[in-house]
């Protein structure tokens, strides 16, 4: 019978990232509930030293695949790894982060494995001793909740931001083990030739506190500094619906929506923007949502923990003056 | 090079999705279906390689007839012919069958790239793409918004986005490219395209035209199993924040933000 809940850490350049804590916190808890124990893996090269921190979330081990290949992040290198010692450890239940290298891992991973996987759930519940997700569908316009059927091990990845991270306790510790694996380079068919870091300090939205959003009511791509001025001012990274980059006011990268990213922030500021499904469906798991729109009856509303009915122009500037007496 | 394209009919974005009374399934009577508007990347992207390189274009769907509609599509824009793979026993397969019975229409075919959409805007799962890959024994690139392909047409390199960063990733060919919004924009059909595209070769494969066992697809063998669809969980009653001018609503819902809220 597969025993142990199995996490894989994800790190760039060296540094963990904090969809890493999301899935160990996650997974403490259902190790917790089944009476298992909890193993990260953890991928790199020269990556040892960043193991003992993994334990102060709650993993009891840490099982590091160090090796020159294994940074940066590779498809093949990664699955033939991971896959070798799933085959070797027999897992019970493997989460993965869904981020954009999380979601390219776990799919590839899970043909290889031939096992079934959920992609991008909002939560995850245990019945009969069965992993049990919840999985957004159609960007969120419903939700499923799937179980896994003679599949082992029980795979699914999260949404980022959207698992509570543990409080860090620095008296835990984990057992850390060299993993036994092998690469063949034959199998490694690509390559990482160069990487393009984007505009400084700019925050990508699926990873972003809070976001402001501009729309059609935006009137042109000029306008946007405002929304911008209110971005830098709180941290947040500035959003658009699909009309606004269409238009080729926004790149196409900023398009929050079905075709778009899907964005859990804490806070979301739709401004100008009239709620079309499509765009809702991107932006429904943000914590809190403030809608600013001079149409009362825009479908948006209906979404808004906060509503101002008003013109945009006027309210943004004078809302960023606001909020500088509360920062 | 010849290319293949994979493509998924998706309900249109602008529907509102409604729970079948199965609970487990969604009222498919008043739906538009479009072909999935990722897989439009990877059609314009397949003709332009055409149109640099030579060779054909093979689109090739999944699904029951009317995705017959969205392969006619693709044709009418200028691909040169389609498969359907269609089959009572397909319907409620989940990912990884699906990719078993693409790999098993396209394994024989002479191809150098593999296009589809980096997801269906439907399950929202992206794993055919890769899954393909797998059973293929390619590589896989996926969420791609930039594809050169060297001029010996032996290589590709691809612009992938990633948080923060975009990755130049060098791969060999046939390799399986998902593709993302801003890889082109997609042509629309013209007029005689549409005339063309009727007389374009179609064909139509069940699974055991394909060498497959009906037992291994379908609901009855998914991996995966759907206990519940429901509709997406409440959003709490909002408010409208009270100001007789922007100015003062402005004020008010920093004051909220802040102290009921807390985000700020």
């Amino acid at each position: 019978m597969p025993q142990g809940i199995w996490i894989i850490a994800e790190q760039r350049d060296g540094d963990i990232r904090k969809i890493t804590y999301e899935i160990i916190s996650e997974g403490r808890r259902l190790a917790d509930a089944l009476g298992q124990e909890l193993t990260t893996v953890l991928l790199g090269s020269n990556i040892k030293d960043k193991a003992s921190e993994l334990g102060h979330y709650g993993a009891d081990k840490i099982l590091v695949a160090d090796d020159s290949r294994l940074e940066p992040y590779t498809t093949d290198a990664y699955v033939s790894v991971i896959s070798e010692l799933v085959k070797a450890n027999d897992p019970a239940i493997l989460l993965i982060g869904a981020s954009v290298e999380g979601k390219d891992l776990s799919a590839r991973l899970a043909g290889r494995l031939d096992v079934g996987m959920a992609q991008d759930c909002t939560a995850f519940s245990l019945e009969e001793g069965n992993l049990v997700a919840i999985r957004p569908i159609y960007a969120g316009k419903a939700y499923t909740k799937v179980t896994f059927e003679d599949s082992w091990p029980q795979m699914a990845t999260a949404r980022p931001k959207v698992m509570e991270i543990a409080e860090p306790d620095t008296s835990r510790t984990a057992e850390i083990i060299d993993a036994t694996f092998s690469i063949d380079d034959n199998d490694l068919k690509t390559k990482i030739v160069d990487v393009a870091k984007d505009q400084s300090g700019k925050v990508d939205l699926t990873e972003a506190d809070n976001i402001v959003s501009g729309g059609r009511g935006m009137k042109g791509p000029e306008n946007y500094k405002i929304l911008e001025d209110l971005a830098d001012l709180i941290g947040a990274g500035v959003g658009a619906s699909r009309s606004a980059v269409d238009a080729g006011w926004r790149p196409h990268s900023d398009q929050v929506g079905q075709t778009g990213k899907v964005v859990s922030p804490n806070l979301y500021i739709a401004c100008g923007i009239s709620g079309a499904i499509q765009h809702l469906a991107g932006m429904s798991t943000s914590k809190y949502i403030v809608a600013i729109n001079k149409d009362e009856d825009a479908p948006i509303f209906q979404r808004a923990d906060y509503g101002v009915v008003a013109d945009l122009f006027d309210v943004v500037p004078a809302l960023t003056e606001e909020v500088k007496k509360y920062l | 090079m010849n290319i293949v394209v994979c493509l998924k009919q998706v309900p249109d974005t602008e529907t509102q999705i409604k729970i079948a009374s199965d609970a487990k399934s969604i009222v498919t009577d008043d739906i538009k279906w479009v072909m999935n508007p990722y897989d439009e990347y990877g059609v314009e992207e397949a003709l332009r390689t055409k149109e640099k390189f030579g060779g054909e274009v093979t689109v090739v769907g999944l699904g029951p007839k009317r995705v017959t509609e969205s392969i006619r599509t693709a044709l009418a824009m200028g691909a040169d012919k389609g498969i359907l793979i269609s089959d009572d026993q397909l319907g409620g397969s989940d990912s990884l069958a699906t990719a078993k019975a693409l790999a098993a229409a396209i394994k024989d075919l002479d191809y150098g790239l593999i296009f589809t959409g980096q997801r269906g805007v439907d399950d929202d799962m992206g794993v055919v793409g890769a899954n393909l890959a797998e059973f293929l024994g390619i590589p896989q690139l996926s969420v791609i918004e930039k594809v050169e392909i060297a001029e010996d047409g032996q290589s590709v390199k691809v612009n992938r986005p990633i948080e923060g960063e975009t990755l130049i990733i060098e791969s060999s060919l046939p390799a399986v490219i998902t593709t993302q919004k801003g890889l082109n924009e997609p042509r629309y059909a013209s007029l005689p395209g549409i005339m063309k595209a009727k007389k374009k070769p179609l064909e139509e494969k069940t699974l055991v035209d394909l060498g497959l066992d009906p037992v291994e697809f379908g609901e009855n063998s998914r991996k995966v199993k759907i206990m519940e669809i429901t509709a997406p969980p409440a959003r709490k009653q909002g408010k409208i924040v009270e100001g007789e001018t922007p100015q003062e609503k402005a004020a008010e819902l920093a004051r909220l933000l802040h102290e009921e809220a807390k985000v700020i």
